[in-house]
């Protein structure tokens, strides 16, 4: 760790030359149209400070993004911001001293007041001290269903999951796909993870997830879980696409039946002109438990030697989370706000549930914040093959799984 | 080396024998099976989105539009830079040219001292440049940004420049060594006994001779270099990102409809350069493989 | 001990001399082999023995990350499908390009145009050719859905959804990809060979296949080599097509090795596992071309 220490000390020398002041280059991997324009806004504000923000987007996902702002760093040429799932992934980089401490502007702007719920500065925090800015929140716990779909097969719409798993014979007599899938592991992950929570219940998720609990994971509650998860691997043996999107399109059409998938799923929706409770259903928690997990997207400020960066960079910090921004931000993004003071009346049907759900205080913790990403990465290797292998039985995958969560860490 | 261009197989005898339909048959083909995701391409890019939808990827377009590429070109956004491949494209040649030049003139000039001024443990280097060949890339990117940092060269033009060199090294060594190998010895001893040194029968006998290898390695370092992104993203900054970049940008948006003809006009116009040089230079593409690959 | 090695030590001053000019000139080639090559495969090593997650850092486990990747199944999966897509793409490579070679080489009309269709796949990126390929190979609207068009309705050929064969499905565009610059080696090879050779063969009247097999292949071995050389490096290093192909899926059906280190490396956080699975990436290959390499390019002299 010395040695690690004095390169980053030469490094930051060699930052502080090449940085512009008032100029700040941002990295994140937004760049689909929606996610764009939402950036553009942050752009927007953060430019009418005066300051100049210098867009640095790479598409993919963290897993391209992360070796940049990895090697940027190392090589001493720190980019003024970055995009990053708050919680565990940028927990090594904040103990090794190289993100900016936001402690003292967050203390003056009040944000343990404003940011609703306070958990998301939680996973921001370090001993004590604030280092990344939450954004948005997106919640995982939702499915979506298809009046069409259910209409043509002459059933009516599910309104939890055991009513779903019961109209499945009925979909797939139409020439239905019951559930949509797309074939990514994290889809396959996402969707475990919100049957978990539907089906174990809060306890035994949080045993398992929040306490690394192995002899919860292999327990009984667990085993139904793998069950249903062996069940939705039936109905969705036929949905062969790769992406979300194709997956919630096949939803749009009435192909499929349903698909378990985050909110952002529903500006798919939105695009589609579909109205909810008309075309389509949101069911929160499954139908089963209405509640919903909290992760979302922050910002991280690598640390800067220049005086006038570092103005810049809690300048930005500073903006993101005024109320006009959060408000322009998340209404492009199809997220919802961290400030639980501002109106989203714009908001949809859906948005609008999960807002309430949000108020109830019915929440829980992403796994990005619970787990760190070695053991998301084993657990989606895990869940990518079991749901594309219908030999991997329900057991097997449990005991594999709850191998993971003894060594996870 | 000129002859080294015709044909060598036994002859057909007849014209329209009944191996030489076989041959002709078997060869369009061939030729079709490899042409045939090009087509894909190009005819994907002139449809519009409704008719991709509805038809299958071979149909040729019924309503031909140009839209696709002039967004790809000029329009696709990333993130909120809405100029699409163009913004990337001027980068990627200011990469593309120091980097070949100086890849191939380092190579030649070892493939020549391992050749024909063999020196105790040449080898040995030699066979460690070989097996670096086989070292995947990515293993390599932490120690290399340390590297390029400590030679103050980290995030600049010409430290992708030397990063390029030093990746394409093993194999233009290898070319560069056997076809200097395959060039007479006795002009090489004749320079010397003329008194001529080392960089004195470099520039007047080896150079004026080796034309092929050279168009040979140029090929490979344009396709390889025009084609990174991996390099051009982790060791620069924005200003200087790769064509590919976009590219990557627009193919890989995560969400969103996927626009299908725009990706295709996009990959097409990525790949141009490279493909253009190799319809440029075809017969001394072969004659500088022929004389590359072969002797050694 | 006698008089040689007298002589050898009184010279040696001026061997270091000697060629000085040359080595100067490799200095370059030296200092990517040193410093690039083992410098970096080194500091790669000795952090597989840490347990580096986000930043590489010095804090040794021992042999931990070892157990952990022979003990996961993605692993061993890449492990297989590399050998399966070496193997095979080594073989129907090496054959497609030299079948190709020599029917071009048979005074062939309109060569250049075969040649540059055979060739161009070869200037378009791995995440092109993945792209293309898995567009072409898409149930809905490529190869099988243009075959039911024509009435064959139960025609079935999926193979990147299908994980017993997707890794053929692979095959398919690697070799599309890959074969051509083969061919051109290969053309270049048969251009090489003596037209005499081919005459006397004739006028023995030994077949035209049996010339091939017995007398060509055998004087075409440098050419063999370089392919080799091009080729399975490039296997080893097979990343990109998976990943525009497949992702590595059906389920984990198309892992490769270098998409194992990646992922662990840079979505997983844990470098020191993508260190241990490329440090075993090195050992096989090392393991397998040491002997060769020293007997091809150190055992004897030539020039």
């Amino acid at each position: 760790m010395k040695t690690f220490a004095n390169l980053l000390g030469s490094a930051a020398l060699l930052g502080a030359s090449m940085a512009h002041a008032g100029e700040l280059e941002v990295t994140h991997w937004w760049t689909s149209g929606g996610e764009a324009a939402a950036v553009a806004e942050f752009a927007k504000a953060f430019d009418a400070t005066g300051n100049t923000w210098v867009d640095g987007a790479i598409a993919g996902s963290g897993g391209t993004a992360r070796p940049i702002i990895i090697s940027r760093i190392l090589g001493g040429d720190p980019m003024g911001a970055t995009q990053l799932n708050h919680g565990r992934q940028a927990e090594e980089l904040v103990e090794a001293g190289l993100m900016l401490d936001l402690t003292e502007l967050a203390d003056a702007e009040g944000w343990r007041d404003i940011v609703q719920p306070t958990s998301l500065l939680d996973s921001c925090t370090l001993d004590g001290k604030i280092y990344c800015v939450p954004v948005n929140i997106h919640s995982w716990q939702w499915i979506w269903l298809s009046h069409k779909a259910y209409a043509d097969a002459g059933v009516d719409v599910p309104t939890n999951w055991d009513e779903f798993v019961a109209a499945a014979p009925a979909l797939e007599a139409a020439g239905k796909i019951p559930l949509a899938m797309g074939q990514q592991p994290w889809q396959s992950n996402g969707a475990f993870g919100v049957m978990a929570i539907a089906i174990a219940g809060i306890d035994a998720w949080s045993k398992v997830t929040i306490e690394k609990d192995a002899e919860a994971a292999a327990g009984p509650e667990y085993a139904k879980v793998f069950q249903a998860a062996a069940d939705a691997r039936a109905f969705s043996a036929n949905s062969k696409v790769q992406d979300w999107n194709q997956a919630t399109n096949m939803v749009i059409t009435g192909q499929a039946g349903g698909q378990i998938m985050g909110d952002w799923a529903q500006g798919e929706f939105q695009i589609a002109e579909q109205v909810a409770g008309v075309d389509y259903t949101c069911l929160p928690g499954l139908g089963v438990n209405e509640i919903i997990s909290t992760g979302g997207d922050a910002f991280y400020f690598p640390k800067n030697d220049d005086p006038a960066v570092t103005e810049a960079q809690l300048k930005l910090a500073s903006v993101m989370l005024s109320k006009e921004v959060q408000v322009a931000f998340n209404l492009k993004k199809g997220s919802l706000p961290v400030r639980g003071d501002i109106d989203l009346a714009a908001a949809n049907d859906c948005m609008q549930k999960g807002l309430e759900i949000l108020a109830s205080g019915a929440i829980l913790p992403d796994g990005n914040q619970t787990l760190s990403p070695d053991t998301q990465g084993q657990i989606e290797d895990l869940m990518v093959e079991f749901w594309n292998d219908p030999s991997y039985s329900a057991a097997d995958a449990q005991a594999a799984y709850a191998a993971i969560i003894a060594d996870a860490d | 080396m000129d002859n080294a261009i015709t044909p060598r197989g036994p002859k057909p005898r007849r014209r329209l024998s009944r191996a030489n339909i076989m041959l002709y048959g078997t060869l369009i083909v061939v030729a079709m099976y490899y042409a045939l995701p090009l087509y894909v391409m190009v005819v994907t890019s002139l449809k519009g989105m409704p008719e991709i939808r509805l038809g299958n990827v071979f149909s040729p377009p019924v309503e031909i539009t140009f839209q696709p590429w002039v967004k790809a070109w000029s329009e696709a956004c990333t993130g909120i830079n809405c100029d699409g491949l163009s913004r990337g494209f001027w980068n990627s040649v200011q990469i593309l040219i120091p980097s070949v030049f100086l890849s191939i003139v380092i190579a030649s000039i070892n493939g020549y001292a391992l050749a024909n001024w063999r020196f105790k443990g040449a080898d040995v280097f030699f066979t460690i440049l070989i097996l670096g060949a086989f070292i995947p890339y990515q293993v390599m990117l932490y120690p290399i940004v340390i590297i390029l940092r400590e030679m103050g060269l980290y995030g600049s033009l010409w430290g992708l420049v030397l990063v390029h060199t030093v990746f394409g090294m093993p194999i233009l060594t290898l070319l560069f060594r056997n076809y200097f190998t395959a060039i007479p010895e006795e002009l090489f001893k004749a320079a010397r006994v003329d008194g001529a040194g080392f960089w004195g029968i470099y520039f007047r006998i080896m150079l004026p001779m080796s034309l092929p290898i050279f168009v040979v390695a140029m090929i490979l370092q344009v396709t390889g270099i025009w084609n990174d992104f991996l390099f051009g993203v982790i060791y620069t900054r924005p200003e200087i990102y790769p064509m590919t970049v976009q590219l990557n940008n627009i193919v890989n948006s995560v969400q969103g409809v996927k626009e299908y003809n725009v990706n295709m006009a996009a990959t097409l116009l990525t790949g141009l350069v490279p493909l253009i040089i190799y319809f440029a230079s075809g017969k001394l593409f072969v004659r500088g493989i022929a004389a590359g690959a072969v002797k050694g | 001990m006698s008089a040689p090695s007298k002589t050898d030590s009184a010279k040696r001053p001026v061997r270091l001399l000697r060629n000085l000019n040359a080595k100067i000139a490799s200095i370059p080639m030296v200092a990517t082999a040193l410093v690039v090559f083992i410098g970096c495969t080194t500091w790669t090593v000795v952090h597989s023995f840490t347990s580096s997650k986000l930043l590489p850092k010095l804090d040794f486990v021992g042999w931990e990350q070892y157990d952990r990747l022979w003990g996961t199944r993605r692993w061993l999966v890449s492990i297989e499908n590399l050998a399966w897509y070496g193997v095979c793409s080594m073989v129907l490579t090496l054959l497609i390009g030299f079948i190709l070679a020599a029917l071009l080489d048979r005074k062939v009309r309109f060569e250049n145009t075969f040649r540059t269709i055979l060739l161009y796949p070869f200037a378009l990126s791995f995440i092109v050719t993945g792209l293309v390929w898995q567009w072409i190979l898409n149930p809905d609207f490529g190869v099988q859905q243009v075959v039911r068009d024509w009435g064959w309705e139960s025609f079935t050929f999926d193979p990147l959804y299908n994980p017993d064969i997707v890794i053929f499905g692979i095959l398919i565009a690697g070799i599309w990809q890959g074969s051509g610059l083969i061919m051109v080696i290969m053309l270049a090879g048969l251009r090489g060979i003596d037209e005499d050779i081919w005459k006397a063969a004739r006028v023995d009247g030994i077949p035209t296949w049996k010339t091939y097999v017995v007398v060509i292949i055998p004087m075409m071995r440098p050419v063999f080599v370089t392919a080799l050389v091009l080729i399975a490096s490039g296997i080893v290093k097979v990343y990109d097509l998976v990943v525009a192909q497949t992702s590595g899926g059906p389920g984990i059906a198309s892992e490769v090795p270098a998409k194992y280190v990646y992922d662990k490396m840079f979505a997983s956080q844990n470098l020191a596992q993508g260190f241990a699975a490329s440090t075993m990436m090195l050992v096989s290959v090392i393991i397998i071309l040491i002997p060769w390499a020293y007997l091809e390019f150190g055992g004897k002299k030539r020039g």
